[in-house]
């Protein structure tokens, strides 16, 4: 910048945090490392994925652990053409809210579908897993969601 | 809701907008420091109204460190007040609107009779789309690393699929903000292009075209707060805050309606907004999209001028736009463009979290 | 957190680990550029504020006191005064420097607020309050516009300072 009288630097800033995750959350990624999808139960008995220690609306504490998915409903997509640097796909792929059977909310995460036309609200997908050798207990154990059938 | 509980956003001591500054906006400030960026805004706020640091009883500041990776800049940032004898002092990870409602409630109290709250955000220096996933669930959903115009686009598709909005609707927003913008001489994008043309633009993530998105910005803001005998003396026309209140909804964001925003409903409602018809609205909605959502939410109609500064879409210093809305509004009331008015601020992925500021003249 | 590769029995999920890596263009802004460009030349740049006639070094713009833009630009000394100091006996990652080594406060000839500094060419038992030291540059090639500049400062023979001149200054 050679008309700035100000100088500039890069500056990388890490923080290298590790947080424990308390019962209820990590019981969903033990689920995860598992290769399975798990609901709480909330106070009105509505099912809560993911898995919080309270109710989101109500703010009372959850109950029981319940099985979920592995299949679900997309309630809303967008589509990212061009992934960036730390998206959970390198290819272009939705952002979807995604009601697992059998719960009551919507889970964030990646919908790996091909293209935006092969995608719209209300349509079923399903979990790919990532390879249980490579699942750690955690949101990225899901590789992404795939339209049900198999069209992508 | 008993009529208490209904009134707790609303003012028992008057309160008023004494002084409102704001840096232009602009998408890049690399030649000042945050102090540097501060000095001649603080100066300003003071200076329009004939006072110093002196004669406020508090400071209150939002922003965030993430921002620029600096710890503790909002403890450097006071340097552009200096504040010498020590004053009591605050600082919200928040936008300045938050900060304003802190000096507000101290104000209530009847301790002070006069703040100063200022705000500072420059988006430049990092990498927004990752410092804002920073602020989401750490456990579920930060780690995948949604960046907020993903999570906006969500919410606009669900919208869409709701049947409250069109794509052409987003572009009708955007092409009315950046023209009210021309008459803005601080705004950041300001341009007179038809709705249709803005249709042609390319998706950023669909459904929402780049017009549908805000400008990245680098900006500060101030605004001096007076009650009593300082209100009348700094002021010849207050724009009292006559309600103000703010509400969160949950984080998760697979639990929320997304077509609406109940915190807003209800903030607004706690303010008073009902109360009686206003004239304009500033309403902080980065994303076209949200103007829908929160016209609805405030329960405004279309004799309501929305956004007549041209909102966030025309500049959206981050930390700082939902103060500037508040500040813009109260503006128009000293001016007599307007006689009551309401400003909202948010924060948080799709409208978690809202202000309600209800302001009038006399 | 239980790690597949390296057991057979994995026990529930008790950590996450997050880890963040953000990367910034930072800017210091135009009165500490001042500084760190005189750092590239030798020197130590200061401003001084028009209102109270104080001189910060290295000023982030303002008077932290008056509120006001520090514009004066003000060359200082390359000597001080040591206002205080401490020893460092703990070793800790990334250390570059032999402990026990003195970190201090010095105040710089002309200025008025101190800064941090280390001192070298003496034993740490033998610091005090009011030695006066000189900054120890780098070679002339080397000088960059950053406090490495700096290498260090050392004591520079002169009697110690009488405390009444920088007991304002701890």
């Amino acid at each position: 910048m050679p008309d700035s009288e100000a100088l500039h630097a890069s500056h990388r800033l890490e923080y290298p945090y590790s947080r424990s995750v308390g019962p209820v959350i990590g019981a969903f990624l033990t689920g995860l490392r598992d290769g399975r999808l798990l609901g709480v139960k909330g106070s009105n008995g509505s099912v809560i994925v993911p898995p919080t220690e309270y109710d989101p609306t109500t703010g009372d504490d959850t109950g029981d652990m319940v099985d979920v998915g592995p299949g679900g409903v997309v309630e809303s997509w967008a589509w990212v053409s061009h992934p960036l640097p730390k998206h959970p796909l390198t290819t272009p792929f939705a952002w979807a809210l995604v009601r697992l059977d059998g719960a009551d909310t919507a889970l964030l995460h990646a919908v790996d579908s091909g293209g935006p036309d092969e995608l719209a609200t209300g349509d079923r997908v399903t979990v790919r897993f990532r390879p249980a050798a490579e699942r750690i207990g955690a949101m990225a154990d899901i590789e992404a969601f795939v339209p049900e059938g198999g069209a992508a | 809701m008993s009529a208490a509980a209904s009134a707790a956003g609303r003012t028992n001591r008057p309160v008023s907008v004494a002084s409102f500054a704001q840096a232009h906006n602009v998408r890049r400030d690399d030649e000042h420091n945050e102090v540097e960026m501060l000095m001649p805004v603080v100066a300003e706020v003071f200076g329009a109204i004939g006072i110093t640091k002196d004669d406020v009883d508090f400071i209150c500041s939002g922003s965030s460190d993430y921002l620029i990776g600096g710890p503790f800049s909002f403890v450097t940032a006071l340097d552009a007040v200096g504040v010498w004898p020590p004053k009591p002092e605050s600082h919200v990870e928040m936008d300045g609107a938050w900060a304003l409602y802190e000096a507000w409630v101290l104000l209530q109290e009847g301790e002070i009779d006069a703040a100063l709250v200022y705000c500072f955000g420059r988006s430049s220096p990092g990498n927004l789309n990752e410092i804002l996933a920073l602020q989401l669930d750490p456990y579920y959903v930060a780690p995948l690393w949604p960046d907020p115009v993903s999570l906006a686009a969500l919410q606009a598709r669900a919208l869409i699929d709701a049947g409250k909005a069109t794509e052409e609707d987003f572009a009708a927003i955007a092409s009315r903000s950046r023209r009210d913008a021309l008459s803005n001489p601080n705004a950041q994008v300001a341009n007179d292009t038809p709705a249709q043309t803005l249709l042609e633009d390319e998706y950023v993530v669909s459904p929402l075209r780049r017009h549908a998105l805000p400008p990245i910005t680098d900006g500060v803001a101030a605004i001096v707060l007076a009650a009593g005998d300082k209100a009348r003396r700094w002021s010849k026309s207050p724009a009292w805050i006559t309600g103000f209140d703010h509400r969160i909804e949950t984080h998760s964001l697979g639990a929320r309606d997304l077509t609406s925003s109940s915190s807003t409903a209800m903030a607004a409602q706690r303010a008073g907004l009902s109360d009686g018809p206003v004239d304009i609205a500033e309403i902080h909605a980065p994303f076209a999209h949200q103007e829908i959502i929160l016209v609805e939410a405030l329960g405004l109609d279309d004799t309501v001028a929305i956004n007549p500064s041209g909102g966030a879409l025309a500049a959206n210093p981050i930390m700082s736009a939902g103060l500037i809305r508040i500040g813009e509004a109260a503006s128009r009331i000293s001016s007599g463009q307007a006689r009551r008015a309401v400003a909202h601020a948010t924060s948080g992925p799709c409208l978690q979290q809202n202000l309600v500021c209800v302001l009038e003249g006399e | 957190m239980a790690d597949p590769t390296t057991t057979e029995d994995l026990g529930p999920v008790t950590t996450l680990a997050t880890p963040i890596r953000l990367d910034f263009e930072f800017t210091p802004g135009v009165a500490q550029s001042r500084f760190l460009r005189g750092l590239e030349q030798g020197k130590f740049m200061g401003q001084r504020c028009p209102t109270c006639g104080k001189v910060y070094v290295p000023s982030r713009g303002s008077c932290p006191t008056d509120g006001v833009p520090t514009t004066e630009d003000v060359a200082l000394a390359n000597v001080g005064t040591v206002t205080t100091y401490c020893v460092v006996n703990v070793p800790f990652a990334g250390q570059s420097i032999e402990i026990p080594y003195i970190c201090a406060q010095v105040l710089l000839d002309g200025a008025n607020i101190s800064f941090m500094g280390l001192i070298q060419e003496i034993p740490a038992d033998q610091i005090r309050m009011g030695m006066r030291v000189e900054a120890v540059w780098v070679e002339p090639d080397q000088l960059t516009p950053s406090l490495e500049s700096v290498r260090y400062f050392r004591p520079n023979g002169e009697p110690d300072a009488d405390y009444e001149t920088y007991k304002e200054y701890l």
